[in-house]
Parts: C-alpha cells; sequence; structure tokens
C-alpha cells in the first residue's frame, strides 16, 4: 500500500513539473489526453455496469454550447454558464433516463434510444445556424488573460485545470467504485429483477449514476470548448464523438480505475503519431488501424488493456471481472 | 391542399422504400443472429463506392455494375460474420454491438484514406416526370418500386423456401432449430450474405440519388436503427411500416421548417414512443 501512495505521489509530482519542462506542444496533447481522460472516466462510471450509453455527445455537447453562447450573446460568465450548462445536462440525462429506467428500456434499446439523444442535440446545434453558426462552428469572443471568462492564452492554466479535472474524474470514480452502491449497481447489471427483489432501488440507483455521469461530461465539454476557444456541433456532439467516447474507454478497460485514461492517452498518441509520420496525404490512417485494434480488442480482450494487464497479475487474476450483460 | 406539401409527401414515400429495404436487411440479421450491425449504412457505403469505381471509372455498364455490387456486398456479408460477429456470438450482446462499431471506424476511415473525403456522383441524370403539375424524381420512383418489389422477394423467400422456413424458425427458437437438424451456422451465413446483398441493392438505389463518400453512412445510418426499433428488432413487418412514419415524418417536417429539424422531430418522435411502447409499436 505504501508502496503504490509512493508511486502515485510521484506520479502526481511529474504531473505538475511537467509544464516548466516541455514545449508548449506536447503540453497541448497533454491537456487534450486529461480532458477527453476525464470525460471517457465519466462515461465509465456508467458503461461499466453495462448501461452502454451512445448519448454522451448530447451531455458533453450542451455542457460546451450553453456557456459559450451566454458569453457572447449575454455577457454571463462562464462560472454561471458552466453550472448552467451542467444543470441542462442533468435536465436532460432525467428526462431520457427516467422513463428508460422506468420502462425497463435496456441493453440494445437504450444503446440505441441514448443515440437518438445524441443526434436531436446535433442536429439542433446544426439547425440552430443563426444562433450557434451551425456546421461552421462557433467561437466564444476573445478577451485575452481573464479569471471572469476563464480565458487563458497561457497553457499552463489549462494544464492545470485539466489535471485537477482529472483527478476528481478518478475521485469521482473511486467513491461509486468503494460505496455500497457498487455492490448494487452490478447486482441491477446482472439482473434486475433479482436486484429489486433484494431490496435495491433500481431506477434510483441507475438515475443517480446517469446524472453523475452526464454531469462530469458537461464539465469536461464545457472546459474543452473554454480552452479550444472553438466549438463545432461534429467535434462536440452527435453519434462520432459518442462512439468515439465509448471506443477509447473500451479499449483502455472499463472495468478499471486507469483504463479510460490509457484509453485516452492510446488513441490520442496514435492519431497524433500517426498524423506527424504520415503528414497529412494519410488522412484516416490512424482511424483505420483504431478501427481494427477496437475490433481486436473486443474479440481477444473485452475487459481492455489494463484489465488484460491486471489479469496477467497473478495476484489479481482471482477477481477477475464478470462481463457485464 | 397545397401542391408542394403532396409533393413533400410523395417524396416521402418514396424515401420510405429504401429506408424500408434497408430496415429489412438489419431486422433480417438482427431477428435472426440476434446481433445488431451498427456498421450496416457502411456496407451500403462501401456498395456505392464499388458502382461508382465499376460504372464510372471502368465504364462497366450500369446494371452489370449493380448486380457485381451486390454480389461483392453479400460476400462482404459473410466475411463480416465469419471474422467479426461469429468470435463474438457468445458474448455479452452489448460486445458485439461494439465490435460492429469497430467496423464501422474501419469502414469510414479506410474509405477516407483510399478515396479521400470528395463527393463523387456516378453521374446518371435521370428525367423528373411531371405528373399533372407535380414534379416526382425518377431515380425516386426505381428506388421505391424496386425497394418494394425486393422486400416482396425476400417475404416469399423466406415462406416459400426450405432455407427460408428454416431461417424464420431460428429467429423463433434457436434451441429447438438445431434439435431439428438444421444446421445453425450455415443459416447464419445465408442470412449475413442475404443482409449483405440488401445493402447492395440499397446502395444501387442511393447511387442514383445521392454522392457517395466515406460518411454518407453517417446520415442515415441512425435512422435506419431508429426504424428498426421502433417496429421492434427482429419484427419485418413492423420495420417496413416504421420507415413510412418516419419517411412521412421527415419529408412533411421538411417541407414546414428545414432538413435538420425534420429529422430532430423524427428522432423526438422515436424517443417519446420508446416511453409508450419500448418494444417498438407493434409489440405484442
Amino acid at each position: 500500500m505504501s508502496l503504490s501512495r509512493m508511486s502515485m505521489l510521484v506520479g502526481l509530482a511529474i504531473l505538475i513539473a511537467l509544464p516548466a519542462v516541455v514545449p508548449p506542444y506536447f503540453l497541448h496533447l497533454l491537456i487534450q489526453i486529461l480532458l477527453w481522460a476525464f470525460i471517457y472516466t465519466a462515461w465509465a462510471l456508467m458503461g461499466r455496469f453495462g448501461f452502454v450509453s451512445f448519448g454522451h455527445g448530447a451531455f458533453m455537447g450542451v455542457g460546451a454550447y450553453v456557456p459559450a453562447l451566454l458569453w457572447n450573446y449575454y455577457d454571463v460568465t462562464p462560472w454561471i454558464g458552466i453550472p448552467v450548462g451542467i444543470a441542462l445536462s442533468i435536465l436532460l440525462a432525467i428526462i431520457i433516463g427516467y422513463p428508460c429506467f422506468r420502462l425497463r428500456v435496456v441493453g440494445h434499446y437504450f444503446a440505441l434510444v441514448t443515440l437518438a439523444l445524441s443526434q436531436v442535440v446535433l442536429l439542433s446545434l446544426t439547425a440552430a445556424r443563426d444562433i450557434t453558426g451551425g456546421s461552421l462552428g462557433f467561437t466564444p469572443r476573445a478577451v485575452g488573460h481573464s479569471w471572469y471568462a476563464l480565458q487563458f492564452p497561457d497553457k499552463a492554466y489549462f494544464y492545470a485545470i485539466s489535471v485537477v479535472l482529472w483527478l476528481i474524474g478518478l475521485y469521482v470514480w473511486r467513491r461509486i467504485d468503494l460505496g455500497i452502491n457498487r455492490e448494487a449497481l452490478e447486482a441491477i447489471s446482472e439482473d434486475e429483477d433479482a436486484a429489486a427483489a433484494v431490496g435495491i432501488n433500481v431506477l434510483r440507483e441507475k438515475l443517480r449514476v446517469t446524472i453523475i455521469s452526464a454531469a462530469l461530461t458537461a464539465l469536461g465539454g464545457a472546459i474543452y470548448g473554454q480552452y479550444f476557444m472553438y466549438l463545432n456541433p461534429e467535434t462536440v456532439s452527435g453519434i462520432a464523438v459518442s462512439l468515439q467516447i465509448v471506443f477509447a474507454v473500451i479499449a483502455g478497460g472499463v472495468y478499471s480505475l486507469l483504463g479510460p485514461t490509457v484509453g485516452s492517452l492510446l488513441t490520442l498518441s496514435l492519431t497524433e503519431g500517426l498524423r506527424v509520420w504520415f503528414g497529412t496525404n494519410f488522412i484516416g490512417a490512424a482511424n483505420t488501424i483504431y478501427g481494427i485494434l477496437l475490433i481486436l480488442c473486443i474479440i481477444f480482450m473485452p475487459q481492455g488493456i489494463v484489465g488484460a494487464l491486471q489479469g496477467l497479475r497473478p495476484r489479481r487474476s482471482q477477481t477477475k471481472v464478470a462481463p457485464a450483460e | 391542399m397545397d401542391i408542394y406539401l403532396l409533393e413533400a409527401i410523395i417524396n416521402g414515400i418514396l424515401l420510405g422504400g429504401v429506408l424500408a429495404l434497408l430496415a429489412l436487411g438489419l431486422n433480417l440479421i438482427f431477428g435472426v443472429i440476434d446481433v445488431v450491425w451498427i456498421a450496416y449504412a457502411d456496407i451500403v457505403m462501401c456498395g456505392m463506392y464499388v458502382i461508382y469505381f465499376l460504372y464510372a471509372q471502368y465504364g462497366v455498364p450500369l446494371p452489370l455494375a449493380c448486380l457485381i455490387a451486390i454480389v461483392a456486398m453479400a460476400a462482404f456479408g459473410v466475411l463480416v460474420h465469419l471474422l467479426i460477429i461469429a468470435p463474438v456470438l457468445n458474448s455479452p450482446p452489448i460486445n458485439q454491438l461494439l465490435a460492429t462499431g469497430g467496423l464501422l471506424f474501419f469502414l469510414q476511415s479506410f474509405a477516407t484514406l483510399l478515396f479521400g473525403t470528395d463527393f463523387r456522383n456516378i453521374g446518371v441524370r435521370l428525367p423528373i416526370l411531371e405528373i399533372a403539375t407535380l414534379y416526382i424524381s425518377f431515380s425516386r420512383l426505381i428506388a421505391f418500386v424496386v425497394g418494394l418489389v425486393g422486400a416482396i422477394a425476400l417475404y416469399l423467400f423466406l415462406k416459400r423456401t426450405y432455407i427460408g422456413t428454416a431461417i424464420r424458425a431460428i429467429a423463433q427458437d434457436r434451441e429447438i432449430v438445431g434439435l431439428m437438424g438444421v444446421d445453425q451456422r450455415r443459416i447464419y451465413l445465408v442470412t449475413s450474405a442475404i443482409g449483405g446483398a440488401l445493402a447492395g441493392l440499397a446502395a444501387c438505389l442511393l447511387a442514383l440519388q445521392y454522392d457517395v463518400h466515406p460518411f454518407i453512412g453517417n446520415t442515415f445510418g441512425p435512422v435506419i436503427f431508429m426504424i428498426c426499433v421502433l417496429g421492434g428488432l427482429g419484427n419485418m413487418i413492423g420495420g417496413f411500416i416504421a420507415s413510412f412514419i418516419i419517411s412521412q415524418i421527415i419529408a412533411i417536417g421538411g417541407y414546414y421548417s428545414n432538413i435538420e429539424l425534420s429529422y430532430v422531430l423524427a428522432f423526438t418522435f422515436f424517443i417519446v414512443l420508446m416511453f409508450f411502447r419500448p418494444r417498438g409499436i407493434f409489440a405484442r
């Protein structure tokens, strides 16, 4: 225990010291990796219990667009805009989640209903082109370095923010992992009727984890927008983003704490590496390899990379995680 | 009635024919193999590229190019089943969904890698019919008629032939069918081939109306899933009717507002209806 705590502290110290030594390009990559890792971890909160949502693009889109729109049109600071965006995402999660869980829309059906949700948000953002700029994208009004506007041209600030976000994501994951709810949620993912029969409030447990997941995803989307200062319906919402989230997590490992982070690290370094390697002549090369890797992952190691590595360690081999239904 | 509204309604019906064909293929695969091919619309995309290259680049006659595309997609369906579905047949359903999702990623980005993101048109210009001041696109009419004929042919195949009967039997009870001496693996392969062929047929019809590009699957893929779920996954007649309901919502919604909002309306209709009929409109 003390050894793992030591390595944790050393790792954290390295993370904090990094901006002083790495060039801005790598810092930019690191920020992206950490932000996506945070969103992926938020998705995994649901995904690990078999509630596969293809709708997280919707939560991310709302979380990213609401603060930016409020800022540009009404001069509302993101400090208010971001909570409003999160609140709207939670509302959306309840509107979709409550009837779904109430009426036992599970498995394929849940995945496809949430897919429709993310299409609704994507197409609404595109259709409202007078306000959002449609598929041309939307740029929040820049004011330079400002805490009020939550805009920092210096990357070190956003690096610090994304490290904190990422740690919050891991903390929430850990809390749910260690809490009593986890047992309840695992029971639900095994058999809803049996779980209800032993006195678990199935609806409440599922709704709670969905709300937490949606809120964190919206927060991730908001910071993503603040950092990039450019939003596009296709890059923050819709089926493409939702699938990207699902697959990165599955590749990294949905059942382990660091799985989503590894997924984010892997996919981003693959994309960037191939981009640098091939230049722009081979657009799509990264995703082609990525697609093949995903299929192989699902077939040969459904617990993901981190899960497979943990399976190799003899001590952990007993506690192999049962695949969710 | 407003002439433009009437035109929208007729166009909706014509669009429904192609959607019905696609929904049929997806439903067949779901009903028999119990797997959702998320990448189904992207197999259609591959078929459209086959037609584009054969017809527009190498000058193969269009009917022959279409035939080759259908056969190629049938073979592709078998390949998808053998390489991707068969290894995960006993995994949790969601893993199967994700495996075909990996295929979606692969096909879209591989097409981008090979052909770039250009929009390509096969360059066939069919006349526009004018019936009593109504303008109807001939290519849509063909798509509708062929879609309908395809659906009826599939229905007859399933009802009248031995393999068709075996396919329907497997969809009803996959344990007992094995005891009746039906080779499940063979049926799965035949079903995948038919599903692929239907995607190829749809590709022929869509290539007449739309430009081919690597992400064309994203434009109508989600709509097909929605139709299948609305009709009840695996319920072919339900899917057939649902495709006309959805295409009407899209067409009439597009008449009153713009095309994106009409899709928003269709998806919202789907979500709301899911809450009333979680197993599809026609669930018993």
